[in-house]
């Protein structure tokens, strides 16, 4: 979907005609309540359930979660996935061209944060009809946004979750990001971010970046568990270049993986979203007082080996929702896996949720929703991928 | 604090409309109770993942937390009433939790077995560790780490400056308020801060 109209952005800059891939899943029901966005983290996309005809392996990244029959379930839920605003997936991002220059925008195109793409989602949603959601929900930084569209604006959600989320990140956090975002922009390959015009994509960088990104997604104890010591050829190869442990052909695989699908350019533009997310930060540092401005029920979860975004993160952000007396709960996941946890289906992180998302289901009177309503399109249908036709306006 | 009758009495204790937190809340059934009956608000603390889930189904407001861990989440004073029942035995660090209780709560309210009704003391008196409905677990088993009596947490309430604001056991489904340490297999305090 287009929208001429610019997105004022909180750096000051506009971006104007941009486009926001999106994908919906069920039926929006007669009264429009059943609607449930699904926010992206730092490298997925629109597409959060279901499979494309004829690409059986493109699964959704969430799809584990989403479907019918499942926690959030796409035949009492209308779920609505978007590609953020910056990103690779199709929507506006640095790979698009500037209108200003007829060119790509590559470096040049204006560095987004978690509000700007809240407010993005929140006009999808005008141009969908639907004036409040049922929820909003997300992992990481998913989570960050869904938190912001609490903040932002709270009359349009009856219920936020937060999974695997922070408040904002830590130095270190940061630190990781800087190392990935130094590891791309270092590489000769990269051109100041105008690489596209070169022909060449600063792979090497962009493997590094995601290298690093996965030692942070597992825990120490999931990385022993899964490679331990183990190696490749069973025993030393008395080199310093080639693989011989286990972990690092899974590193450099992942990596390669990456540099293949992603952008350098969204990858610094993303890492930075995280970086500047803080919603305690124009009121001096105090959460709290930011949360003030929440009216919608709370399910926040963490893991308790996640140590990129560790529960007494998520700890931060139910207190501050038990400060301003919030409906909140939190639940702490003894799962092993480390921040990966959230994307994978432990039945108490995916029991919780399901009770949540029945909960809504029965308040909503959802079950039995209208068969003609507008902009829909059902799970496993190659018109559940709304690509960036111009004109699509609707 | 599966007897509903049990779970009546206490409720009893808690005036309508009060923002409530119930530390080892269980499956939320004396916050749903509290919600519908006595128009409460409020939020249940539990460490166990069945029982975050089952609160979860209830649709009561549950923190999955452990208590050993404090209550550094919760300000002072600022819930109503905070409940503590069938829970403080199972804590290693009672009086810390006695005492956040006080301080978080206006009125905190806590239940236990009374390791002093009688049927308990002939048990000892024979030479074994009593097993009854109150405490059915043998001694080596038990996650009753701290068994107390009813004139124990007096004289404890008393050390640590809170006010007692009613007492009474339980036997029964019945209060019992003559000679309770003797007569009643549950202990129940409502107390606030002296």
């Amino acid at each position: 979907m287009t929208f001429a109209e610019p997105l004022p952005l909180r750096s000051g800059a506009r971006l104007a005609d941009y486009t926001l891939v999106y994908e919906t899943y069920g039926t929006l029901d007669a009264a429009r309540s059943n609607a449930v966005l699904v926010c992206h983290a730092l490298n997925a996309s629109h597409h959060v359930a279901g499979t494309y005809a004829g690409e059986p392996k493109i699964e959704g990244w969430w799809d584990n979660l989403i479907g019918p029959g499942k926690p959030l379930d796409t035949e009492r839920f209308f779920v609505i996935g978007v590609n953020n605003p910056g990103s690779c997936f199709g929507s506006t991002g640095p790979m698009s061209v500037n209108p200003a220059t007829g060119q790509a925008w590559g470096a040049d195109f204006p560095v987004v944060t978690v509000e700007d793409w809240v407010d993005a989602q929140a006009r999808l949603m005008d141009r969908l009809g639907i004036a409040q959601l049922a929820a909003v929900i997300g992992g990481s930084l998913g989570g960050m946004q869904a938190l912001s569209w609490s903040l932002r604006h709270p009359g349009r959600l009856r219920q936020c979750i937060a999974v695997a989320s922070a408040p904002n990140l830590s130095a270190q956090n940061i630190a990781f990001n800087e190392v990935a975002r130094r590891a791309i922009i270092t590489d000769p390959d990269f051109h100041g971010g105008h690489f596209y015009a070169h022909g060449v994509l600063p792979r090497r960088g962009l493997r590094v970046a995601r290298m690093i990104g996965h030692i942070t997604y597992l825990s120490d104890d999931a990385m022993e568990q899964k490679f331990g010591r183990g190696m490749r050829n069973g025993e030393l190869g008395y080199s310093t270049q080639e693989i011989e442990f286990e972990i690092e052909s899974y590193l450099r695989h992942q990596g390669d993986k990456f540099s293949e699908y992603f952008d350098a350019n969204t990858y610094l533009l993303i890492t930075r979203a995280l970086d500047y997310f803080d919603p305690a930060r124009e009121f001096g540092g105090d959460l709290a007082r930011a949360f003030a401005a929440a009216t919608c029920r709370f399910q926040v979860i963490s893991f308790t080996t996640d140590w990129r975004f560790s529960p007494a993160r998520s700890r931060e952000i139910v207190k501050a929702l038990l400060d301003n007396r919030r409906d909140v709960s939190y639940a702490e996941i003894a799962a092993p896996h480390g921040h990966d946890a959230f994307l994978l289906d432990d039945p108490r992180y995916h029991g919780v949720l399901r009770a949540c998302f029945d909960r809504l289901a029965v308040e909503a009177g959802a079950g039995a929703p209208a068969r003609a309503a507008p902009g829909t399109s059902p799970l496993h249908r190659a018109g559940g991928l709304r690509p960036d036709a111009p004109g699509d306006a609707a | 604090m599966s007897d509903r009758r049990d779970m009546e009495l206490i409720a009893a204790l808690v005036p309508p409309g009060s923002r409530v937190l119930d530390l080892g809340c269980g499956s939320g059934e004396l916050l749903a109770h509290l919600g519908q009956h006595r128009q409460c608000s409020g939020y249940g603390v539990e460490i166990d993942d069945a029982n975050v889930l089952a609160c979860a189904r209830r649709g009561v407001n549950v923190i999955q937390l452990n208590l050993e861990e404090g209550l550094a989440m919760f300000e002072d004073q600022s819930f109503d009433v905070v409940l503590q029942l069938d829970t403080m035995q199972h804590l290693r660090n009672t009086e810390r939790m006695l005492r956040e209780t006080a301080r978080v709560g206006r009125i905190g309210i806590v239940s236990f077995p009374n390791f002093a009704h009688w049927p308990n003391r002939l048990r000892v008196a024979t030479g074994r560790m009593p097993v009854t409905k109150a405490l059915p677990y043998e001694w080596y088993d038990t996650p009753n780490i701290r068994v107390g009596t009813y004139a124990d947490f007096e004289v404890l309430a008393r050390k640590d400056g809170l006010r007692i604001l009613d007492a009474f056991g339980i036997q029964g489904g019945e209060v019992v308020r003559r000679r309770p340490n003797l007569l009643a297999s549950v202990a129940v305090f409502k107390f606030e801060r002296g």
